[in-house]
This record gives C-alpha cells, structure tokens and sequence, in this order.
C-alpha cells in the first residue's frame, strides 16, 4: 500500500447533449474550459496553482495536441499549473483520474485535476489521404518542375474528405457490431437490456430530483440537464425500438438499451488529505487502488468490451476484497449488454475456472446497488468525459454512504481495453 | 443594460441651447477616488459633538473643510443638528442652510445629523424633550426631503438621526458612505443609528483599522441570487471592497454564478434556497469552507406578475416562497448557530420599492417585499444580541435586463418620477450593501433604506 491515498474533493461536469444538438458549435477546447472553471468555481480555486491537470479526448483535431495545457491557459486557474494530455479511448477519464491519483499518493504533487472531453459533433474531418500525401510532397518540393508534376496528380475525387468513423481498425466492426456479438455469446435478452436502460433513466432523473447534482454539474450553453435523459423511459417504449445492431431475428441491441454519440466533459479534483485541508475542502473519498487490463479481440475469442472482466478479479486479488464487499457498483453503460454480459462473467462458475484460473466464480452483485444515480445509456458517453462523470458521482455517493464505504469502478475502452478502480468513502 | 438615450440628449450643446432640463451624470465610485471633490461644509446649531469628528474624517481623506460658505462651490455640506430643541434652532438650522445649499457642487451631499424625535425608548429622554423638541426633531424629517426635491444637477440631502447615546465614532462609516460618490442614488433618506450591539467597533481604535479603500476586507459575504443582475453586481461591488464571496444561485443559473465566482475570486454553491435543506446545506457549506459568515445578502428574488383577480396558487406560493420564505428559513438557521455568525455580522435583505408603494398587477411580489421588512424590524433586536445587524435595502428603478424588456412609455415613466430624474444602476445598490455590510456599521439595525433616487412612488 502507498504512504497515503489520493483525495476525491469533487468534481464537475456540464451536462452532456446528445452530438449535433446543444453543443454542436462547442470544440473540445470550449467545453474543457468551461468545465474546467466550473470546477474553479464551486472550489473557490481562481488564481490557484495546482500540481497539475491532466485529461484527454478521444475524438481530437491536430491543433488539439495541448488541448489540457490549452484549456488550463484559458481557465481561471493559475497560468503556472502544469497540464497534459493522455488518452484511453474510453479509459481516458479514468485512467486520468489514476495518473493524477498515483503522483498525489507518491508525494510528487499535492493537488491536481483529471478527467476528459470529448465532442462527436465538431469532429476533426480531415483532408482525403491522397490528397494529403499530394500535399506533402509537394511542400517538400525544390523545383518548379517537381511542383508542377504534383499539382498534375490532383484529383476531385480527392475532395472527398476523411471522417472518423466509430469502427475498430483492426476488425472493421462498430462498436455496437462487436457488443452485439458479446451478447449473444452470453445470451443477453433483449428485455434484461430495457430493464438496465430504463433503471438508467429512472436513477438519474431521480437523481437530478434530489438535488444530488447540484455541486456536480454546471450549466452549459443554456442546457441545465443532459438532454439524453428521459425520466418517463419505461420498457415497454424501449420494447417497441428496432435493433440497431447484430443481425437478423434475435438482435437485441436498440438504439434505447446503447448510448447515443453524445458532447461533454467531465473533471475530477484530487489532493492529499493536507492539501484539502489547508484549503478547507471535503474529502468525498479515496482511491485505493486501480486496474487496467486488456483483451485479444482481434485473434482471441474475448469480447471487445470485455476486459474489465478480466481487471476486476485482478484487482479484487491484489486489495483481498471480494466482489460482495462493496456498496456501490459503477459500471459503465456502453450498452446496456455490455453490463449484462460482464455479470454473467463474473457469475458463471466454467469462465472463472477457463478464463480467469479461479476455483470459483466472484458471484453475483446485488442489483439495487448498481448505477444507483444513473449511466451513461441515461447520462450519454462522452468518451472520454465519462471517467470523471463515474468518479466524481461515485465519490459522492460514498461520502453520503460515510466513511469506510467501497465502490466500484469499471469502464471498458475500445481496442480491447478496461480501466477499474476502487474508491473508498471518506 | 438600457441606455438612458433621453439623459445623454439632454447633456448635448443642441439640448442646452433649447434650454431643455438636463438630467445630471451622476459621480460615481472608482477605486482610489477621494472622498469629495471640493471643500466640504461642516457646521452645527449647538455645541455640535459631531463636529470635530466628522472635520477630521473628512480632513483626513483630503478635502479642506470650511465652516462658512466661500467662493468655491461645496462638495458637501454637514450639519449637527443633534442638539435641537425649539423653533428657535430650526431658524438657525435655516439660516446655515440657505447660503449653504446655493453653493452646493454637481453631485453634491447634503447631510444632516438630528436627534431622536419622542424615542419611546427612552421615556426620561422623551419627556425632557418635550413636545417642542419633538416636533423640532421631527421637522428635519419633511426638511430633508424637501431640500432633496430642490437639488439639481445629481447632488442628494438625507438625514442620520442619531441615538442620544451613541458614541460619535459610530456614525463614521454612515457619514464616508452618504458623502461618498457610493451614495450616488441614495437620496431624501433617513436613517436612525442606534448604539450598535456587542462590543462597539471604533475604526481609529483597532489593532488593524479599518482601511476605507477595502472597508470589507477579511470578511465572508454570502449574495443569493448573484448570477446575473444586482446580485451579480452585488458580488462584484463586495468583492472589489475586499470581501470574499460565495455567491449561491439555483443549479440551473450555474454557469453565469461560475462566471461571477471566479471574477470575483470566490466560490459558486448552486443551491435553491427553498430546497427543504437549503438553510441547512448554506449553513454547513460556510462552516466547512469558512469557519463563520460575516455577511449575509439576501439578494434572489423572483417575479411572477399577474392581478390578483387572476392570480394562482403556483404564482403566488412561487413568489413568496423565494423572496420572503427563504429568507425567514435562513435568518432563523443563523440565528441558531450564533458560532457560525462573525463577531460582527450583518444580514441585508433586498425588499423593494413595489413592497412599499404597491405596484399593480404585483400583489405576491410587493407583498413579499413589504414582509421583508416586517421581518427585519422583528430579527433586528435579535441578532442584536448576537452583535449582528438586519437591514432591509429598497431598490427603485434599477436599470438592469428587466427594465430593459419594458415598454419604452413604462420604462421613461419609471426613470423620471424620482427627483435625480434617471434610474438608478445596480451598483447603486450593490454600494448601499457595502455600506451596511461593515463592521464598522453595526450602529444601523432593522433600518430600510430605499436606493431610489427619491422616488415619489411610496414617499
């Protein structure tokens, strides 16, 4: 164990819009601001320095390559506090959150910030690869006659520019495509799909009733809640949706029980248990301890989404704890089936044995105690905002919960990749 | 906000040429501004225990004062008027006055100190007052009023009626802020200072004085309703004079609260204060940030007009459920955790001219704003005891992004019926706050003070 655990202070996000709505005209930069100087706000941290912040985004324009050093620069923070910028793909926020976490528990720094961005409406469109190539050489050109010779290769065809597409390179498959393939290995019904989907928007609206995000969400571009959320969803209207994904007559996954393309960003405020209290700050929470893992989906037989399955046993191992042990359960709702199917994992007694070299499975989790304010199918995905939406919620949830309270963290990433955590009430 | 275009019309040559009435610029504040422009007046009938304090303060912040009218037009004039008896002291009251007023400066102030007109609380005081007294002390009410309908070109006249008791130096910060240029839209206003509550706070005698520049600072100053409007000048106003804010506004007006949190250098707490645990979330958020409060603006407030005749539940429940509810429920939480409360904290509630004078198709919101103010009369011997003050401020109109939304006709016709004929800005009241927000001020308690130019609505 380290010398001492990372604080959770709080956080703050701005609600997350469903992509080419609310914030279609927001870059990643305008919305990483501001929430970075909401977070400002609400701990009265203007003009501070901090021992650094780091966040990400998935979907990033070349002139984003500073893009946390960038929004700092323009945020109410002191222009002395350090930033960079990493990425996970979905892992982003969280993993983050551990690299903010980690140098706070080696004594490197005192405070910091850590989260992620993402925007799927102002997307980086780049020139068409051919055209681009054409464009180099000709900038490496010497002579008139080279030039001429490469303005010679220009094509209209080269208009036609290059969109990011939500696909895996290396198998060409959507994500959808690949959950929908997981859930039919683990036989994920359609109506366990509704259920989690309509429990996502029931929670959360819930949730914004209460007040409970009332110190973390700010306002943004006029939307006060995310627009994705439906407080009257029931599953007998997320019945009538046609699957989206996976063929034929037993597909299951519907634009209801996945997340939409959604803009928004998320951070997290961090500090050793000193710092908050030399600043007079809550301490919501504390990190124990994180986990990341990865799977062969291209060649193996594992899911795209399925390497939390693998982390959370890993990490269970290293901290002694069960997967019983713990009060709140935040599973990051890709798609409704991909939750589903990571419980069935966990639960049936051959995969434990095959997969994860254990005698006995890690069992069932109690239901009730599963994304007890909502996910991301009610909240949206942001990709890379998510991390710090879980762990600042999580953070929260434990600190009402009180001291000695666990929860668990668990986001899958693409590429075959899964960040989890353990935080720990305070 | 809305340009005052007829104000800036009247001031051209064109409009000077017509002879048409022109509507003053009034002098405002500014960081390192002096307290007066020109030599001030001071002067008194009687032995005047005000005199000498008041020639010093204003000596000290750089204007020559003089006891005769000279050549130079006055910045300021002040008269003790504390010791009047008979008529005999009201001719004299007079005969400073008239020469005294004719050489008042643009922007000028006129201020008068009175006594105490038949004080029930002190029933010996009273009877050696007699009735003469009385009403002596009494005329300097319809006196300064009517001086302050008189005066042109921006300057004001109003009234400090002083407790017989009070020791002088707790009129300072009345006096440095009725001569101030903060006072800018403070006119025909009386107002009583008591003998403050708790230990007296004498600004010459403490360890670290208090520095007129930053009268607020070192103190935590909570301003509901601050995301945008007054509040948000409120918080800009107490900021800049040192204070440090948490400024609180309902979840969905995060983003411009955000805004003025980090302008000012404070904190945002999105909060509805008519949340069943509003009082008790404010109330931990301060002990936890802060350790205590020194200053509670009661500033959030809402409209929802309609006549009474056709008035609903949801309207008027709405209305007084913000404006007088929240405030009822947050007073009392304060006033049960007396360790939260600074040694001397003051609580200023916005009420507002349509609590006063009525205003159709207002009956929720004007009654609202009038229950403020019997609020604040009732908390004031309370807090008192805590060495904390309540006052109540009264905006007038108010140029800000809801007036700007009026009808032109209704707009003109609220701007002029007041005798600095424009309408006043929101840090007009945001500077009033500032005053009585001091720990030097603690000689104001359960006072309304209207920031209304001298509206003859409700006069």
């Amino acid at each position: 164990m380290p010398a001492r655990r990372a604080a959770v202070i709080g956080g703050n996000r701005i609600p997350f819009a469903r992509a080419h709505k609310r914030y279609a005209r927001a870059s990643n930069l305008d919305m990483l601001t501001a929430t970075l100087d909401g977070l400002v706000a609400r701990f009265g941290l203007s003009g501070e320095r901090l021992g650094e912040v780091v966040a990400g985004a998935v979907l990033k324009h070349s002139r984003d390559f500073n893009l946390t050093r960038e929004a700092v620069l323009g945020s109410r923070l002191a222009p002395s506090t350090p930033a960079y910028d990493i990425a996970q793909a979905c892992g982003t926020g969280l993993q983050a959150t551990m690299a903010v976490a980690n140098k706070i528990a080696l004594g490197q720094i005192e405070s910091g910030v850590a989260g992620g961005v993402d925007t799927a409406s102002d997307a980086p469109i780049a020139v068409n690869e051919d055209l681009r190539k054409v464009l180099v050489a000709l900038n490496s050109a010497r002579t008139l006659g080279d030039r001429v010779k490469l303005v010679g290769k220009l094509r209209p065809g080269q208009i036609v520019p290059e969109i990011p597409r939500n696909a895996e390179p290396r198998t060409g498959l959507s994500m959808g495509e690949h959950a929908a393939i997981t859930a039919k290995e683990w036989g994920v019904s359609r109506e366990a799909q509704d259920e989690l989907a309509a429990a996502s928007h029931r929670n959360l609206a819930a949730a914004y009733e209460r007040g409970f995000f009332d110190d973390l969400v700010t306002p943004y571009l006029g939307l006060t809640r995310d627009d994705n959320l439906r407080p009257d969803s029931s599953v007998e209207a997320l019945a009538k949706l046609k699957a989206v994904f996976g063929k034929g007559e037993d597909a299951t996954m519907t634009a209801g029980n996945s997340t939409p393309l959604t803009d928004g960003a998320a951070l997290v405020l961090l500090g050793s248990d000193e710092w908050a209290a030399a600043h007079r700050l809550p301490v919501l929470a504390h990190v124990v301890d994180a986990e990341t893992a990865a799977v062969d989906y291209v060649h193996g037989r594992d899911g795209l989404l399925t390497a939390p399955v693998f982390a959370v046993p890993r990490l269970l191992e290293r901290t002694g704890l069960t997967l019983q042990d713990f009060d709140f359960y935040e599973i990051h709702e890709a798609f409704a089936s991909t939750v589903l199917a990571t419980t069935k994992a966990w639960e049936d007694p051959a995969f434990a044995k095959e997969r994860l070299g254990l005698d006995a499975p890690l069992g069932a989790i109690d239901r009730s105690r599963l994304n007890v304010t909502g996910s991301s199918l009610a909240a949206g995905h942001p990709f890379a905002a998510t991390g710090g939406r879980i762990v600042a919620t999580l953070a929260k949830l434990l600190h009402e919960k009180g001291p000695g309270s666990r929860g668990l963290i668990s986001i899958c990433a693409a590429g075959g990749q899964g960040v989890v955590a353990i935080l720990e009430g305070a | 906000m809305p340009t005052d275009t007829l104000r800036n019309w009247s001031n051209t040559g064109l409009a000077r040429r017509l002879g048409a009435p022109r509507i003053p610029v009034l002098r405002r504040y500014e960081p390192g501004q002096p307290l007066l422009d020109g030599p001030a007046l001071v002067a008194a009938v009687g032995a005047g225990r005000f005199v000498t304090p008041i020639t010093a303060l204003i000596e000290e912040e750089g204007a020559p004062v003089v006891t005769e009218p000279g050549e130079d037009k006055l910045a300021a004039v002040v008269v003790d008027l504390t010791e009047i008896t008979t008529l005999a002291d009201l001719a004299a009251a007079q005969r400073i006055l008239t020469p005294a007023v004719r050489k008042l400066a643009p922007s000028g102030r006129l201020l008068l100190l009175g006594p105490v007109s038949g004080d029930s609380r002190h029933s010996d005081y009273r009877h050696s007052q007699g009735a003469e007294g009385a009403a002596v002390a009494q005329a300097l009410d319809g006196l300064v009023r009517s001086i302050g309908k008189e005066l042109r070109a921006g300057a004001t006249a109003n009234l400090l009626i002083v407790d017989p008791d009070a020791a002088p130096a707790t009129v300072d910060s009345s006096v440095r802020f009725f001569l101030s240029a903060r006072s800018a839209y403070v006119d025909g206003q009386v107002v009583h200072l008591g003998v403050p509550a708790g230990e007296p706070v004498d600004p010459a005698g403490m360890d670290d004085p208090i520095d007129p520049v930053r009268p607020l600072a070192g103190r935590i100053a909570v301003v509901t309703g601050a995301a945008r409007g007054i509040g948000a000048a409120i918080a800009d106003t107490l900021a800049r004079d040192g204070a440090t804010i948490v400024a609180v506004d309902v979840p969905a007006a995060g983003e411009g609260l955000a805004a003025v949190a980090n302008r000012t250098g404070g904190t945002a707490l999105q909060l509805d204060i008519t949340a069943p645990d509003a009082a008790s979330r404010l109330t931990g958020f301060l002990q936890e940030r802060h350790g205590r409060v020194d200053l509670v603006v009661h500033n959030a407030g809402i409209t929802r007009d309609k006549l009474l005749a056709n008035m609903d539940d949801e309207r008027w429940n709405s209305v007084l459920g913000v404006n007088l509810g929240a405030q009822l429920t947050i007073n009392e939480a304060l006033l049960a955790a007396p360790d939260l409360l600074g040694p001397d904290a003051r609580i200023v509630c916005v009420s507002s001219q349509s609590g006063i004078a009525g205003n159709r198709g207002q009956t929720n919101y004007a009654a609202s704003k009038a229950g403020i103010i019997g609020m604040v009369r009732a908390l004031a011997p309370r807090f008192a005891e805590h060495g904390a003050t309540i006052n109540a401020v009264a905006p007038g109109f108010i140029e800000t992004e809801m007036t700007a939304k009026m009808p032109v006709g209704t707009r003109e016709a609220g701007r002029r019926v007041n005798s600095l004929r424009q309408g006043g800005l929101p840090v007009d009241v945001a500077e009033t706050i500032g005053w009585l927000g001091q720990a030097s001020s603690g000689a104001v308690n359960g006072q309304v003070v209207r920031v209304c130019g001298q509206s003859i609505l409700g006069a």
